[in-house]
Protein backbone atom coordinates (compact mmCIF):
# COMPACT_ATOMS: atom_id res chain seq x y z
CA UNK A 1 0.00 0.00 0.00
CA UNK A 2 2.68 2.62 1.23
CA UNK A 3 3.93 1.97 -2.13
CA UNK A 4 1.60 2.63 -4.43
CA UNK A 5 -0.70 5.74 -2.74
CA UNK A 6 1.87 8.16 -3.16
CA UNK A 7 2.47 8.12 -6.86
CA UNK A 8 -1.20 7.03 -7.24
CA UNK A 9 -1.70 10.84 -5.20
CA UNK A 10 0.70 12.41 -7.48
CA UNK A 11 -1.40 11.09 -10.55
CA UNK A 12 -4.60 12.36 -8.93
CA UNK A 13 -3.04 15.89 -8.34
CA UNK A 14 -1.34 16.10 -11.83
CA UNK A 15 -4.43 14.81 -13.29
CA UNK A 16 -6.46 17.73 -11.40
CA UNK A 17 -4.10 20.41 -12.49
CA UNK A 18 -4.92 19.14 -16.10
CA UNK A 19 -8.19 18.99 -16.38
CA UNK A 20 -8.54 22.61 -14.37
CA UNK A 21 -6.04 24.22 -16.63
CA UNK A 22 -8.03 23.27 -19.84
CA UNK A 23 -10.80 23.97 -18.67
CA UNK A 24 -10.21 27.35 -16.97
CA UNK A 25 -8.14 28.80 -20.17
CA UNK A 26 -10.32 27.13 -22.57
CA UNK A 27 -7.89 24.65 -24.35
CA UNK A 28 -9.53 23.75 -27.72
CA UNK A 29 -9.96 19.50 -27.40
CA UNK A 30 -7.47 19.72 -30.78
CA UNK A 31 -4.71 20.96 -29.16
CA UNK A 32 -5.38 19.09 -25.64
CA UNK A 33 -7.99 17.03 -24.69
CA UNK A 34 -8.93 16.94 -20.82
CA UNK A 35 -8.23 14.05 -18.87
CA UNK A 36 -12.21 13.43 -18.59
CA UNK A 37 -12.19 13.65 -22.30
CA UNK A 38 -9.58 11.50 -22.42
CA UNK A 39 -11.70 8.50 -20.47
CA UNK A 40 -14.58 8.73 -22.07
CA UNK A 41 -13.18 8.45 -25.26
CA UNK A 42 -11.35 5.34 -23.94
CA UNK A 43 -14.91 3.97 -23.11
CA UNK A 44 -16.18 5.15 -26.76
CA UNK A 45 -13.46 3.87 -28.69
CA UNK A 46 -12.41 0.71 -26.72
CA UNK A 47 -13.67 -1.51 -29.18
CA UNK A 48 -11.34 -0.23 -31.54
CA UNK A 49 -8.54 0.42 -29.04
CA UNK A 50 -8.99 -3.11 -26.97
CA UNK A 51 -8.56 -4.73 -30.08
CA UNK A 52 -5.29 -2.56 -30.99
CA UNK A 53 -3.85 -2.94 -27.81
CA UNK A 54 -4.47 -6.80 -27.87
CA UNK A 55 -2.46 -6.62 -31.28
CA UNK A 56 0.64 -4.39 -29.35
CA UNK A 57 0.33 -7.06 -26.56
CA UNK A 58 0.96 -9.93 -28.59
CA UNK A 59 3.61 -8.09 -30.44
CA UNK A 60 5.34 -7.29 -27.30
CA UNK A 61 5.43 -10.60 -25.74
CA UNK A 62 6.18 -12.77 -28.95
CA UNK A 63 9.46 -10.42 -28.82
CA UNK A 64 10.15 -10.54 -25.24
CA UNK A 65 10.40 -14.58 -25.30
CA UNK A 66 11.98 -14.73 -28.21
CA UNK A 67 14.22 -12.29 -26.77
CA UNK A 68 14.96 -14.41 -23.38
CA UNK A 69 14.73 -17.77 -25.21
CA UNK A 70 17.76 -16.16 -28.37
CA UNK A 71 19.34 -14.27 -25.64
CA UNK A 72 20.00 -16.80 -23.33
CA UNK A 73 21.29 -19.30 -25.67
CA UNK A 74 23.88 -16.57 -26.89
CA UNK A 75 24.22 -16.04 -23.25
CA UNK A 76 25.13 -19.60 -22.89
CA UNK A 77 27.54 -19.96 -25.97
CA UNK A 78 29.52 -17.12 -25.20
CA UNK A 79 30.48 -18.51 -21.98
CA UNK A 80 31.20 -21.66 -23.55
CA UNK A 81 34.53 -20.26 -24.56
CA UNK A 82 35.85 -16.42 -24.41
CA UNK A 83 36.81 -17.12 -28.22
CA UNK A 84 33.07 -17.34 -29.30
CA UNK A 85 32.55 -13.97 -26.60
CA UNK A 86 35.59 -11.94 -28.39
CA UNK A 87 34.28 -13.34 -32.06
CA UNK A 88 30.54 -12.20 -31.64
CA UNK A 89 29.45 -9.73 -28.84
CA UNK A 90 30.78 -7.06 -31.42
CA UNK A 91 27.63 -7.85 -33.32
CA UNK A 92 25.35 -8.45 -30.16
CA UNK A 93 26.26 -4.71 -29.83
CA UNK A 94 26.09 -4.01 -33.67
CA UNK A 95 22.34 -5.13 -32.93
CA UNK A 96 22.23 -2.46 -30.35
CA UNK A 97 23.49 0.30 -31.44
CA UNK A 98 21.70 0.47 -35.05
CA UNK A 99 18.43 2.32 -34.78
CA UNK A 100 15.72 -0.26 -35.53
CA UNK A 101 13.84 2.54 -37.30
CA UNK A 102 16.65 2.29 -39.96
CA UNK A 103 16.58 -1.42 -39.98
CA UNK A 104 12.28 -2.39 -39.74
CA UNK A 105 11.93 -0.93 -43.40
CA UNK A 106 14.17 -3.58 -44.84
CA UNK A 107 12.80 -6.33 -42.28
CA UNK A 108 9.05 -4.80 -43.09
CA UNK A 109 10.02 -5.84 -47.12
CA UNK A 110 11.49 -9.17 -46.75
CA UNK A 111 9.07 -10.85 -44.06
CA UNK A 112 5.66 -11.55 -45.48
CA UNK A 113 3.84 -12.01 -42.52
CA UNK A 114 3.67 -8.71 -41.21
CA UNK A 115 3.10 -9.62 -37.43
CA UNK A 116 6.31 -11.86 -37.79
CA UNK A 117 8.25 -9.10 -39.19
CA UNK A 118 7.05 -7.16 -36.33
CA UNK A 119 8.21 -9.62 -33.35
CA UNK A 120 11.48 -10.08 -35.28
CA UNK A 121 11.97 -6.07 -35.19
CA UNK A 122 10.87 -5.43 -31.29
CA UNK A 123 13.43 -8.90 -30.06
CA UNK A 124 16.37 -6.75 -31.81
CA UNK A 125 15.19 -3.73 -29.65
CA UNK A 126 14.95 -6.48 -26.68
CA UNK A 127 17.50 -8.93 -27.02
CA UNK A 128 20.80 -6.97 -25.86
CA UNK A 129 19.98 -6.53 -22.24
CA UNK A 130 19.26 -10.31 -21.86
CA UNK A 131 22.33 -11.46 -23.49
CA UNK A 132 24.36 -8.74 -21.89
CA UNK A 133 23.40 -9.23 -18.50
CA UNK A 134 23.01 -13.39 -18.78
CA UNK A 135 26.80 -13.24 -20.17
CA UNK A 136 27.88 -11.62 -17.07
CA UNK A 137 25.95 -13.46 -14.40
CA UNK A 138 27.21 -16.56 -15.98
CA UNK A 139 30.67 -15.38 -15.50
CA UNK A 140 29.78 -14.22 -12.50
CA UNK A 141 30.75 -17.00 -10.29
CA UNK A 142 32.51 -17.42 -6.43
CA UNK A 143 35.88 -18.64 -7.17
CA UNK A 144 35.98 -20.62 -3.84
CA UNK A 145 32.26 -22.33 -5.10
CA UNK A 146 34.19 -23.44 -8.35
CA UNK A 147 37.04 -24.68 -6.63
CA UNK A 148 34.45 -26.18 -4.13
CA UNK A 149 32.61 -27.86 -7.37
CA UNK A 150 36.04 -28.74 -9.12
CA UNK A 151 37.53 -30.85 -5.68
CA UNK A 152 34.45 -32.85 -5.43
CA UNK A 153 34.40 -33.64 -8.70
CA UNK A 154 31.61 -31.63 -10.30
CA UNK A 155 30.90 -32.15 -13.99
CA UNK A 156 30.74 -29.23 -16.56
CA UNK A 157 26.83 -29.85 -16.68
CA UNK A 158 27.13 -30.16 -12.62
CA UNK A 159 28.95 -26.64 -12.54
CA UNK A 160 26.89 -25.33 -15.17
CA UNK A 161 23.31 -26.35 -13.56
CA UNK A 162 23.84 -26.09 -10.28
CA UNK A 163 26.16 -22.90 -9.99
CA UNK A 164 26.12 -20.93 -12.97
CA UNK A 165 22.53 -20.49 -14.01
CA UNK A 166 21.68 -20.03 -10.10
CA UNK A 167 24.49 -16.92 -10.17
CA UNK A 168 23.21 -15.63 -12.83
CA UNK A 169 19.63 -15.07 -11.79
CA UNK A 170 19.97 -12.01 -10.33
CA UNK A 171 21.39 -10.78 -13.21
CA UNK A 172 19.17 -11.78 -15.91
CA UNK A 173 16.29 -10.87 -14.52
CA UNK A 174 17.94 -6.77 -14.23
CA UNK A 175 17.92 -7.81 -18.11
CA UNK A 176 14.34 -8.96 -18.19
CA UNK A 177 13.20 -6.24 -16.66
CA UNK A 178 14.69 -3.27 -19.02
CA UNK A 179 14.31 -5.90 -22.01
CA UNK A 180 10.69 -5.72 -21.07
CA UNK A 181 10.33 -2.21 -21.31
CA UNK A 182 12.15 -2.28 -24.81
CA UNK A 183 9.83 -5.20 -26.35
CA UNK A 184 7.08 -2.78 -25.94
CA UNK A 185 8.84 0.21 -27.37
CA UNK A 186 9.84 -2.20 -30.52
CA UNK A 187 6.70 -3.39 -31.33
CA UNK A 188 5.53 0.56 -31.00
CA UNK A 189 8.22 1.96 -33.56
CA UNK A 190 8.29 -1.09 -36.04
CA UNK A 191 4.25 -0.97 -35.95
CA UNK A 192 5.01 2.99 -36.80
CA UNK A 193 7.04 2.20 -39.83
CA UNK A 194 4.90 -0.80 -40.80
CA UNK A 195 1.57 0.81 -40.19
CA UNK A 196 2.00 3.24 -42.83
CA UNK A 197 1.65 0.32 -44.89
CA UNK A 198 -1.72 -0.41 -44.15
CA UNK A 199 -0.28 -3.55 -42.39
CA UNK A 200 -1.32 -3.48 -38.69
CA UNK A 201 -3.79 -2.59 -36.25
CA UNK A 202 -2.14 -2.28 -33.23
CA UNK A 203 -1.97 1.08 -31.15
CA UNK A 204 0.59 2.63 -33.29
CA UNK A 205 -1.26 2.24 -35.91
CA UNK A 206 -4.20 4.13 -34.39
CA UNK A 207 -1.80 6.82 -33.07
CA UNK A 208 -0.87 7.31 -36.65
CA UNK A 209 -4.31 7.02 -38.07
CA UNK A 210 -5.98 9.57 -35.21
CA UNK A 211 -3.13 11.79 -35.99
CA UNK A 212 -4.29 12.26 -39.96
CA UNK A 213 -7.81 12.06 -38.44
CA UNK A 214 -6.88 15.02 -36.51
CA UNK A 215 -8.52 13.03 -33.71
CA UNK A 216 -6.15 14.09 -30.33
CA UNK A 217 -8.76 12.41 -28.05
CA UNK A 218 -8.07 8.75 -29.26
CA UNK A 219 -4.23 10.34 -29.87
CA UNK A 220 -4.12 10.43 -26.35
CA UNK A 221 -6.18 7.43 -25.10
CA UNK A 222 -3.68 5.24 -27.26
CA UNK A 223 -1.07 6.38 -25.77
CA UNK A 224 -2.31 6.74 -21.93
CA UNK A 225 -2.97 2.49 -22.98
CA UNK A 226 0.69 1.93 -24.15
CA UNK A 227 2.15 3.98 -20.48
CA UNK A 228 -0.25 1.70 -18.79
CA UNK A 229 1.50 -1.70 -20.40
CA UNK A 230 4.67 -0.42 -19.56
CA UNK A 231 4.08 0.25 -16.51
CA UNK A 232 2.12 -3.02 -15.94
CA UNK A 233 4.97 -5.31 -17.51
CA UNK A 234 7.71 -3.29 -15.39
CA UNK A 235 5.65 -4.51 -12.30
CA UNK A 236 4.67 -8.06 -13.41
CA UNK A 237 8.65 -8.45 -14.05
CA UNK A 238 9.41 -6.72 -11.03
CA UNK A 239 7.84 -9.97 -9.27
CA UNK A 240 8.64 -12.73 -11.19
CA UNK A 241 11.94 -11.58 -10.24
CA UNK A 242 10.75 -10.96 -6.54
CA UNK A 243 9.49 -14.85 -6.58
CA UNK A 244 12.44 -16.18 -8.57
CA UNK A 245 14.99 -14.62 -6.27
CA UNK A 246 12.41 -14.12 -2.95
CA UNK A 247 14.68 -15.22 0.38
CA UNK A 248 18.10 -15.56 -1.04
CA UNK A 249 18.77 -12.33 -3.02
CA UNK A 250 19.80 -9.16 -1.87
CA UNK A 251 17.77 -7.59 -4.26
CA UNK A 252 14.39 -9.39 -3.15
CA UNK A 253 14.86 -7.90 -0.07
CA UNK A 254 12.05 -5.74 2.05
CA UNK A 255 14.32 -2.82 2.86
CA UNK A 256 13.62 -0.45 5.52
CA UNK A 257 14.53 2.51 3.75
CA UNK A 258 14.43 2.20 -0.33
CA UNK A 259 11.71 0.61 -2.28
CA UNK B 1 59.66 -49.65 9.19
CA UNK B 2 57.17 -51.64 7.39
CA UNK B 3 54.57 -50.79 10.71
CA UNK B 4 55.43 -46.82 9.39
CA UNK B 5 52.09 -45.48 7.93
CA UNK B 6 52.76 -42.74 5.46
CA UNK B 7 52.48 -39.13 6.61
CA UNK B 8 49.42 -37.42 5.63
CA UNK B 9 50.90 -34.66 3.48
CA UNK B 10 54.50 -35.06 2.06
CA UNK B 11 55.73 -32.03 0.40
CA UNK B 12 58.84 -32.55 -1.20
CA UNK B 13 61.01 -29.74 -2.55
CA UNK B 14 57.43 -28.32 -4.30
CA UNK B 15 57.45 -24.52 -5.68
CA UNK B 16 55.34 -22.84 -7.99
CA UNK B 17 56.50 -20.08 -10.17
CA UNK B 18 53.96 -18.60 -12.65
CA UNK B 19 53.90 -18.49 -15.71
CA UNK B 20 54.53 -14.46 -15.87
CA UNK B 21 57.48 -15.63 -13.78
CA UNK B 22 56.30 -14.55 -10.34
CA UNK B 23 57.80 -16.72 -7.65
CA UNK B 24 54.95 -17.59 -5.48
CA UNK B 25 56.72 -20.21 -3.90
CA UNK B 26 60.25 -21.40 -3.15
CA UNK B 27 60.83 -24.99 -3.23
CA UNK B 28 59.17 -26.39 0.07
CA UNK B 29 59.76 -29.84 2.27
CA UNK B 30 56.97 -30.67 4.85
CA UNK B 31 56.08 -33.58 6.24
CA UNK B 32 52.76 -33.50 8.46
CA UNK B 33 52.08 -36.48 9.98
CA UNK B 34 48.35 -38.05 10.89
CA UNK B 35 46.38 -36.37 13.33
CA UNK B 36 48.43 -33.74 13.52
CA UNK B 37 47.06 -29.81 13.54
CA UNK B 38 49.98 -27.65 11.45
CA UNK B 39 49.95 -24.10 11.22
CA UNK B 40 51.47 -21.90 8.04
CA UNK B 41 52.00 -18.75 9.40
CA UNK B 42 53.06 -15.72 7.64
CA UNK B 43 52.18 -12.23 5.97
CA UNK B 44 50.05 -11.74 3.32
CA UNK B 45 52.07 -12.99 -0.03
CA UNK B 46 54.24 -15.27 2.17
CA UNK B 47 52.71 -18.45 -0.51
CA UNK B 48 50.99 -19.81 2.36
CA UNK B 49 47.51 -19.84 0.24
CA UNK B 50 49.60 -21.32 -2.62
CA UNK B 51 51.08 -23.90 -0.59
CA UNK B 52 47.52 -24.78 0.97
CA UNK B 53 46.35 -24.78 -2.86
CA UNK B 54 48.36 -27.10 -3.93
CA UNK B 55 48.00 -29.72 -0.83
CA UNK B 56 44.24 -29.30 -2.27
CA UNK B 57 45.67 -30.07 -5.97
CA UNK B 58 43.81 -27.34 -6.46
CA UNK B 59 47.63 -25.72 -8.57
CA UNK B 60 49.98 -27.64 -9.50
CA UNK B 61 53.10 -27.62 -8.29
CA UNK B 62 56.07 -26.50 -10.92
CA UNK B 63 58.54 -28.63 -9.99
CA UNK B 64 58.66 -30.90 -6.80
CA UNK B 65 56.34 -33.53 -5.50
CA UNK B 66 52.94 -33.19 -3.13
CA UNK B 67 52.07 -36.25 -1.90
CA UNK B 68 48.71 -36.82 0.66
CA UNK B 69 47.88 -40.21 1.87
CA UNK B 70 51.21 -41.31 0.06
CA UNK B 71 49.06 -40.33 -3.45
CA UNK B 72 50.83 -38.21 -5.62
CA UNK B 73 49.23 -35.08 -6.35
CA UNK B 74 50.92 -34.04 -9.29
CA UNK B 75 50.28 -36.80 -11.69
CA UNK B 76 46.58 -37.23 -12.06
CA UNK B 77 44.88 -34.12 -13.57
CA UNK B 78 41.94 -35.38 -11.16
CA UNK B 79 40.77 -33.16 -8.79
CA UNK B 80 41.32 -33.64 -4.50
CA UNK B 81 40.12 -36.99 -3.45
CA UNK B 82 36.89 -37.12 -1.39
CA UNK B 83 39.04 -37.42 1.59
CA UNK B 84 40.29 -33.84 2.03
CA UNK B 85 37.92 -31.30 2.33
CA UNK B 86 38.59 -27.45 1.97
CA UNK B 87 37.86 -24.38 4.20
CA UNK B 88 38.25 -21.61 2.16
CA UNK B 89 38.44 -17.70 3.72
CA UNK B 90 35.23 -17.01 3.13
CA UNK B 91 31.91 -19.46 4.44
CA UNK B 92 31.33 -19.67 0.33
CA UNK B 93 27.83 -20.77 0.91
CA UNK B 94 25.47 -20.98 -2.32
CA UNK B 95 23.30 -17.76 -1.28
CA UNK B 96 20.32 -19.41 -3.08
CA UNK B 97 20.36 -22.64 -0.99
CA UNK B 98 19.28 -23.45 2.40
CA UNK B 99 22.08 -24.13 5.00
CA UNK B 100 20.57 -27.82 4.65
CA UNK B 101 21.44 -27.96 0.89
CA UNK B 102 24.76 -26.09 1.11
CA UNK B 103 26.10 -28.73 3.40
CA UNK B 104 24.96 -31.61 0.87
CA UNK B 105 26.48 -29.91 -1.80
CA UNK B 106 29.42 -32.06 -1.92
CA UNK B 107 27.59 -35.39 -1.26
CA UNK B 108 25.47 -34.65 -4.31
CA UNK B 109 28.25 -33.60 -6.35
CA UNK B 110 29.81 -37.06 -5.50
CA UNK B 111 26.40 -38.92 -6.31
CA UNK B 112 25.92 -40.30 -2.31
CA UNK B 113 22.50 -41.79 -2.16
CA UNK B 114 19.83 -39.98 -0.71
CA UNK B 115 19.55 -41.89 2.55
CA UNK B 116 22.94 -42.09 3.44
CA UNK B 117 23.46 -38.37 2.92
CA UNK B 118 20.70 -37.14 4.83
CA UNK B 119 21.70 -38.73 7.83
CA UNK B 120 25.40 -37.62 7.05
CA UNK B 121 23.80 -33.95 7.03
CA UNK B 122 22.00 -33.96 9.87
CA UNK B 123 25.45 -35.37 11.79
CA UNK B 124 27.74 -32.58 10.28
CA UNK B 125 24.84 -29.78 11.24
CA UNK B 126 24.74 -30.95 15.01
CA UNK B 127 28.35 -31.22 15.23
CA UNK B 128 28.23 -27.37 14.77
CA UNK B 129 25.22 -26.96 16.22
CA UNK B 130 23.45 -25.39 13.31
CA UNK B 131 20.54 -28.21 13.38
CA UNK B 132 18.32 -25.78 14.51
CA UNK B 133 18.90 -23.36 11.64
CA UNK B 134 19.18 -26.24 8.65
CA UNK B 135 15.99 -24.96 6.67
CA UNK B 136 17.61 -20.78 7.28
CA UNK B 137 19.25 -18.66 4.17
CA UNK B 138 23.24 -18.07 4.47
CA UNK B 139 22.00 -14.31 4.54
CA UNK B 140 20.14 -15.17 7.41
CA UNK B 141 22.81 -16.36 9.74
CA UNK B 142 25.62 -14.40 11.32
CA UNK B 143 28.86 -14.75 10.17
CA UNK B 144 30.14 -16.82 12.62
CA UNK B 145 27.24 -19.01 11.79
CA UNK B 146 28.14 -18.86 8.33
CA UNK B 147 31.66 -19.96 8.91
CA UNK B 148 30.31 -23.44 10.70
CA UNK B 149 27.73 -24.09 7.73
CA UNK B 150 30.99 -23.86 6.07
CA UNK B 151 32.71 -26.16 8.27
CA UNK B 152 29.45 -28.33 8.81
CA UNK B 153 29.90 -28.39 4.84
CA UNK B 154 33.77 -29.58 4.81
CA UNK B 155 33.43 -32.04 7.41
CA UNK B 156 30.16 -34.35 5.73
CA UNK B 157 32.31 -35.98 3.63
CA UNK B 158 34.13 -37.39 6.41
CA UNK B 159 37.68 -36.22 5.31
CA UNK B 160 40.60 -37.16 6.95
CA UNK B 161 42.46 -34.13 5.90
CA UNK B 162 40.76 -30.85 6.20
CA UNK B 163 43.04 -27.88 4.63
CA UNK B 164 41.53 -24.34 6.00
CA UNK B 165 42.50 -21.42 4.80
CA UNK B 166 42.47 -18.18 7.11
CA UNK B 167 38.92 -19.65 7.47
CA UNK B 168 38.57 -17.68 10.80
CA UNK B 169 40.07 -14.62 9.67
CA UNK B 170 36.80 -12.11 8.85
CA UNK B 171 35.48 -12.93 12.71
CA UNK B 172 35.48 -10.51 15.29
CA UNK B 173 37.49 -11.97 18.02
CA UNK B 174 35.41 -13.61 20.59
CA UNK B 175 33.74 -15.53 17.76
CA UNK B 176 37.14 -16.86 15.96
CA UNK B 177 38.21 -17.77 20.07
CA UNK B 178 34.82 -19.96 19.86
CA UNK B 179 35.51 -21.70 16.93
CA UNK B 180 39.43 -22.23 17.61
CA UNK B 181 37.90 -23.67 19.86
CA UNK B 182 35.24 -26.22 18.13
CA UNK B 183 38.03 -27.31 15.20
CA UNK B 184 40.01 -28.67 18.13
CA UNK B 185 37.00 -30.45 19.61
CA UNK B 186 36.39 -31.99 15.99
CA UNK B 187 39.86 -32.69 15.43
CA UNK B 188 39.60 -35.04 18.42
CA UNK B 189 36.07 -36.40 17.71
CA UNK B 190 36.71 -36.74 13.72
CA UNK B 191 40.79 -38.08 14.51
CA UNK B 192 41.59 -35.41 11.72
CA UNK B 193 44.77 -33.95 10.50
CA UNK B 194 44.49 -30.51 9.62
CA UNK B 195 46.64 -27.78 7.56
CA UNK B 196 45.82 -24.44 8.80
CA UNK B 197 46.86 -21.16 7.55
CA UNK B 198 46.57 -17.70 9.53
CA UNK B 199 48.31 -14.48 9.83
CA UNK B 200 47.59 -14.71 13.23
CA UNK B 201 50.17 -15.42 15.73
CA UNK B 202 48.00 -16.11 18.59
CA UNK B 203 45.67 -18.50 16.63
CA UNK B 204 48.89 -20.17 15.34
CA UNK B 205 49.97 -20.50 18.64
CA UNK B 206 46.75 -22.21 20.76
CA UNK B 207 45.57 -24.49 17.39
CA UNK B 208 48.92 -26.03 16.18
CA UNK B 209 51.31 -29.07 17.31
CA UNK B 210 53.36 -27.22 15.15
CA UNK B 211 53.89 -24.28 12.96
CA UNK B 212 55.46 -23.39 10.00
CA UNK B 213 56.88 -19.83 9.87
CA UNK B 214 56.86 -18.27 6.04
CA UNK B 215 57.70 -14.72 4.57
CA UNK B 216 57.24 -12.93 1.58
CA UNK B 217 59.37 -11.68 -1.36
CA UNK B 218 59.58 -14.66 -2.48
CA UNK B 219 56.97 -16.89 0.02
CA UNK B 220 59.19 -19.45 1.22
CA UNK B 221 59.91 -21.70 4.57
CA UNK B 222 61.80 -20.09 7.06
CA UNK B 223 61.05 -21.74 10.64
CA UNK B 224 59.59 -24.17 12.40
CA UNK B 225 58.01 -24.06 15.98
CA UNK B 226 56.43 -27.53 17.94
CA UNK B 227 54.07 -26.39 20.78
CA UNK B 228 54.24 -28.93 23.85
CA UNK B 229 51.09 -30.89 22.63
CA UNK B 230 50.43 -31.49 26.79
CA UNK B 231 49.66 -28.09 27.15
CA UNK B 232 45.71 -28.04 27.90
CA UNK B 233 44.21 -25.72 25.03
CA UNK B 234 42.14 -23.30 27.20
CA UNK B 235 41.41 -19.91 28.24
CA UNK B 236 44.09 -20.35 30.75
CA UNK B 237 46.36 -21.02 28.34
CA UNK B 238 45.52 -17.98 26.42
CA UNK B 239 47.03 -16.23 29.25
CA UNK B 240 49.79 -17.97 30.37
CA UNK B 241 53.43 -17.85 30.47
CA UNK B 242 54.23 -20.43 27.88
CA UNK B 243 51.49 -19.06 25.62
CA UNK B 244 53.38 -15.83 25.71
CA UNK B 245 56.94 -17.44 25.14
CA UNK B 246 55.72 -19.05 22.01
CA UNK B 247 53.96 -15.83 20.70
CA UNK B 248 57.01 -13.51 21.35
CA UNK B 249 59.37 -16.76 19.34
CA UNK B 250 57.19 -17.05 16.83
CA UNK B 251 57.06 -12.75 16.56
CA UNK B 252 60.62 -12.88 16.66
CA UNK B 253 60.85 -15.33 13.65
CA UNK B 254 58.71 -13.08 10.92
CA UNK B 255 60.52 -10.41 11.99
CA UNK B 256 63.74 -11.77 11.71
CA UNK B 257 62.35 -13.06 8.25
CA UNK B 258 61.39 -9.57 6.96
CA UNK B 259 64.35 -7.86 8.03
CA UNK B 260 66.42 -10.03 6.40
CA UNK B 261 64.12 -10.35 3.17
CA UNK B 262 64.67 -6.16 3.11
CA UNK B 263 67.61 -6.64 3.30
CA UNK B 264 68.06 -8.22 0.76
CA UNK B 265 65.92 -6.34 -1.14
CA UNK B 266 68.59 -3.06 -0.85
Amino acid sequence: MKRVLPPALVALVLLGLWQWWVTAFEIPVFLVPSPARIAQTLVADWALLSAALLVTLKVTFLSLVCAVVLGVAVAFAFVQSRWIETAFFPYAVLLQVTPIVAIAPLIIIWVQSPTLSLVICATIVAIFPIIANTTLGLRSVNRGLVSLFRMNGASRWQMLIRLRVPSALPYFFGGLRVASGLSLIGAVVAEFVAGTGGTGTGLAYQILQAGYQLNIPRMFAALALIAATGVLLFVLMGWLSHRALGGWHESARPADGAL
Amino acid sequence: MLTTAPPAVEILGAEKTYPSGTRALLPVNLAVQRGEVVTLLGPSGCGKSTLLNLVAGLLTPSAGEVKVWGNDRGTSAAPAASDVSFVFQEATLMPWARVEANVRLPLDLQGIARAEADVRVNDALRLVGLEKFAHAYPRELSGGMQMRASIARSLVTEPTLLLMDEPFGALDEITRNRLDDELLRLRRQRDLTVIFVTHSIHEAVYLSDRVVVMTARPGRVVDELAIEPSLPRDEAFRVSTEFAAYAKRLQDALLAASSNADEALT
